[in-house]
């Protein structure tokens, strides 16, 4: 096996002190899988994917410690040889025979797979973070123990900021065991019997851990006890697809290698709705569901679109991300937060990395 | 010296001119009705769930309108009046003390369930209600809110955001912070912020985990939304009996490693089984070191294909003894000595001293071994009750604060265990929050550079610092004099700042 093994602490330390001294703005960056996402920042390429190793995992702990750099790939190979598994099941996007994303560059961004509604999002599996801070000082939070309320949640405040607020060292992440029995039914019917039938079965204890649509057809992942699992089928109806196939699919659907995701041209969106939101809250476009209803994909041609997707999304109680832009579209990946929203996160950037240095403009052109 | 000591010498009361400036600026505010200023009135404010620590505030202020949290919020920021919220003030470790020279921002008028939307599994309400009020609440659409502190009957929504709370489901149901959906506050300037909302991961910073756990120090929470779940089909709860600890220690890390989640699991300790079993009779083996309580949840095919597997476990793990609750009304007879576990305790001793320290559960064995050496030590007794499944561990202290020197070697006591919580790779709190009373173990936990860290955050929300100053977060200078205070035990935690 490849090592992993490589401590750039010092490195990484020093650099980011000098760019601190000469105000140098830093590009942080992994393995640039996720590089289409969010605003183009510009800065002095701070280089992770070497800063890479698993620091501590003892699986009766279910928790996990890597520096930033480590393949996500290498992870969930560790984690399943043990029987566990990331909950938030990050994507890895790009080519699948390329080593992938790394973990930094998973919890920095902040994206969950198809299991998110029911297994929590990255913010919700971290659990510590050591990190350099825009001053160059190396500093630890949270832990490697489920339980602490000790300091303001620095840690979790990492998840999702896209590297703006410092440089993520090394993440701790809580860990579950993988399920005991998992299958996959599928059922045609409409999207709207689709929606209609996710929010009754939502109501429910069912062992759900993955519900898309497209196309005409519902896939439900079931997950937990062989009992549970089996009795949630029989409830669920549909046909069960094979392991192998049912595998497949939600990596094919975590990673965006779906038919749906790569056959399409234009801007592709993101969508987070509460599950009750319906099929028509969106303009007609090519539309994937996944998160049980909660999460919208869609295809939209038209720049003029836009506007249109953010103010009907924000009308149903949810917010359009401009996901990965056609070449050329200047648009705005992240719809503006209200100003005293914007103000505080303005000072809440300050106060972690003052001189402006990470990422700069990745999320906000503000921030 | 002890922590309430130390308080006494903190923030004089309010200066005659600036009190009357601020009851007058509150009397254009609030009825007359919603300021309590007399020492009768106001004295069910002067501590909280922690009542060795008492302080009276300037006025109690109960506002009832958001407008009002606003207007109170605003006048304070303007005249630099500190401001404490309070929910029903259970907490455990002084966040609720009032500043003398400040307000107590009561929300206790904020009780109404605002909407319980069954489809989508959420519950908007104010931040006085009640936790369990909640579950009441959604329980006719076969739903409930997951987080249940012990004191779930009183404690408020509001709190349980401010504090991060727990409770015994936490490693298969998460903490307050993975229940909430969306918080919206008041900043001390008067303006109003929604962090998080009712569709999943919204852009920007993550700002309402920071909200979670932050204990009054950033904004005043007046509306939450809260995810509900689906009440599970069946729960059973089992009980195994240990003639050591080790062997317990190792059933949790054995139960864990064969993929099993359970609902709860919980340990007790020789000292706390006998304390609980003698005030509740729940059936509990009093001869065992050490006892595991595991409850599983889910369908009853599901629940029956994990009790068998669990059984085994135990079984290799060398349990002496094992019953699994034949009904309902035994299942809540196993629980009662548990949930009964801190007023058991308090009837062996005058008083006592509750800790709240988490560690990696592998280190367990250990580390009861080493509080038992301190027991000797300090001549005090210890009984300890342990959320096993997320390692949070809560030493139960016992002392008579009537005999001179108990207190204080109660309150050494207790720094130590947490002082080797952290050394073993965990935490000063895992679910009661710092407050006042913790402030001592966080000098250990953290370097001067992430304290620092934190109050740059805190300055982010309130840069006069008004927010229930002085708790939470300790002072470099603080952490100095503490440090001075623990050179006996060869441990200088911050050799790089001057001593006082």
């Amino acid at each position: 096996m490849i090592s992993y093994e490589q401590d750039l602490t010092p490195t990484l330390t020093a650099t980011v002190a000098e760019a601190f001294a000469n105000a140098t703005p830093l590009l942080i960056r992994g393995r640039g899988s996720k590089a289409f996402y969010g605003r183009a920042a510009q800065g002095q390429t701070l280089d992770m994917a070497g800063h890479s190793g698993i620091l501590e995992y003892e699986p009766a702990e279910l928790v996990i410690t890597a520096r930033a750099g480590t393949p996500l790939k290498h992870i969930e190979h560790i984690l399943a040889q043990a029987g566990q598994m990331l909950p938030f099941e990050p994507p890895h996007f790009g080519d699948p025979q390329s080593t992938g994303g790394t973990i930094g560059g998973a919890v920095a961004a902040g994206l969950s797979g198809p299991a998110r509604p029911w297994q929590g999002a990255v913010r919700d599996a971290v659990l510590g973070v050591t990190l350099i801070n825009g001053e160059g000082k190396v500093l630890r939070f949270g832990g490697k123990v489920m339980k602490n309320v000790a300091g303001y949640d620095v840690s979790r405040l990492m998840a999702g900021a896209l590297g703006t607020l410092g440089v993520l060292l090394d993440v701790s992440l809580r860990v579950l065991p993988l399920p005991r029995a998992q299958q996959t039914q599928i059922i045609p019917m409409s999207a709207t019997q689709a929606l209609a039938h996710l929010a009754e079965w939502n109501r429910s204890p069912l062992p759900i851990n993955g519900a898309s649509y497209h196309e005409g057809l519902l896939h439900i992942r079931l997950a937990g006890a062989h009992s549970a699992v089996h009795k949630a089928m029989l409830r669920i109806g549909g046909d069960t697809l094979d392991h192998t196939a049912a595998t497949h699919y939600w990596q094919a659907l975590r990673d965006h290698h779906l038919p749906f995701f790569r056959a399409q041209t234009g801007d592709l969106w993101r969508v987070a709705l509460p599950l009750t939101a319906p099929v028509d809250a969106l303009p007609p476009a090519p539309q994937l569901i996944d998160w049980g209803g909660q999460q919208r994909w869609l295809w939209l041609d038209h720049p003029n679109d836009a506007a249109k997707i953010r103010s009907q999304a924000q009308a149903a109680q949810g917010h359009a991300t401009l996901f990965h832009a056609a070449a050329g579209n200047p648009e705005a990946p992240f719809s503006p937060p209200p100003a005293p929203l914007l103000a505080l996160q303005q000072r809440v950037k300050a106060s972690l990395d003052p001189k402006g240095l990470f990422n700069r403009g990745h999320l906000y052109p503000e921030l | 010296m002890s922590i309430s000591a130390e308080l006494a010498l903190e923030s004089p009361p309010l200066a005659a001119e600036r009190y009357a400036a601020l009851i007058e600026g509150l009397r254009a505010i609030v009825p007359t009705a919603a300021l309590l200023t007399s020492a009768e009135a106001m004295k069910p404010f002067e501590c909280d769930g922690l009542s060795a620590i008492k302080r009276m505030p300037a006025v109690v202020v109960l506002p009832e309108t958001i407008e009002q949290v606003q207007a109170v919020l605003k006048l304070c920021h303007h005249q630099a009046i500190p401001v404490v919220a309070r929910g029903a003030g259970t907490g455990l470790s002084g966040g609720a003390l009032p500043s003398a020279d400040g307000v107590l921002l009561s929300l206790a008028k904020f009780k109404s369930i605002l909407d319980i939307d069954e489809t989508n599994r959420t519950a908007r309400v104010q931040p006085g209600v009640r936790n369990l009020a909640i579950s009441e609440a959604a329980a006719p659409y076969g739903l409930y809110y997951a987080p249940d502190p012990s004191s779930q009957i009183a404690c408020t929504i509001g709190g349980n955001v401010a504090e991060n709370s727990g409770g015994v489901h936490c490693l298969k149901y998460g903490l307050t912070v993975h229940n909430v959906l969306e918080v919206t506050f008041i900043t001390i300037e008067g303006e109003i912020i929604t962090v998080g909302g009712a569709a999943l991961d919204s852009p920007g910073y993550e700002l309402l985990a920071v909200m979670s756990g932050s204990e009054g120090m950033l904004g005043v929470m007046v509306e939450i939304l809260v995810r509900l779940l689906p009440v599970p089909e069946t729960a059973k709860v089992l009980m195994a009996a240990f003639d050591n600890l080790e062997n317990a220690g190792q059933a949790v890390a054995d139960i864990i490693a064969a993929g099993i989640i359970p609902a709860g699991l919980e340990m007790m300790d020789n000292n706390a089984i006998r304390a609980a079993e003698a005030f509740v009779h729940a059936g509990y083996p009093v001869d065992a070191a050490a006892i595991l309580l595991c409850e599983l949840d889910g369908t009853s095919e599901e629940v029956t294909e994990l009790l068998g597997e669990v059984e085994a476990v135990l079984q290799r793990a060398g349990s002496t003894g094992l019953w699994i609750a034949k009904n309902d009304e035994e299942r809540i007879r196993f629980w009662a000595g548990r949930k009964a576990a801190f007023p058991a305790v308090g009837r062996l001793s005058p008083d006592y001293y509750c800790m709240d320290g988490t560690i990696p559960r592998r280190q367990l064995a250990s580390v009861l071994q080493q509080i038992e050496a301190m027991s000797k030590k300090f001549k005090l007794e210890v009984a300890n009750v342990f959320h096993a499944g997320d390692g949070n561990l809560h030493p139960l202290i016992l002392f008579d604060a009537s005999k001179p020197g108990e207190l204080d070697r109660a309150e050494e006591f207790g720094s130590e265990i947490l002082t080797l919580c952290v050394a073993v790779g965990g935490s000063v709190t895992g679910e009661h929050g710092i407050g006042v009373e913790k402030l001592a173990p966080m000098c250990a936990q953290f370097a001067p550079d992430e304290l620092r860290q934190f109050f740059a955050l805190k300055a982010a929300f309130d840069p006069a610092g008004l927010l229930n100053p002085g708790k939470a977060v300790p002072t470099l200078q603080r952490c100095a004099e503490f440090g001075a205070m623990h050179v006996h035990h060869n441990h200088l935690p911050h050799p790089d700042l001057p001593r006082f």
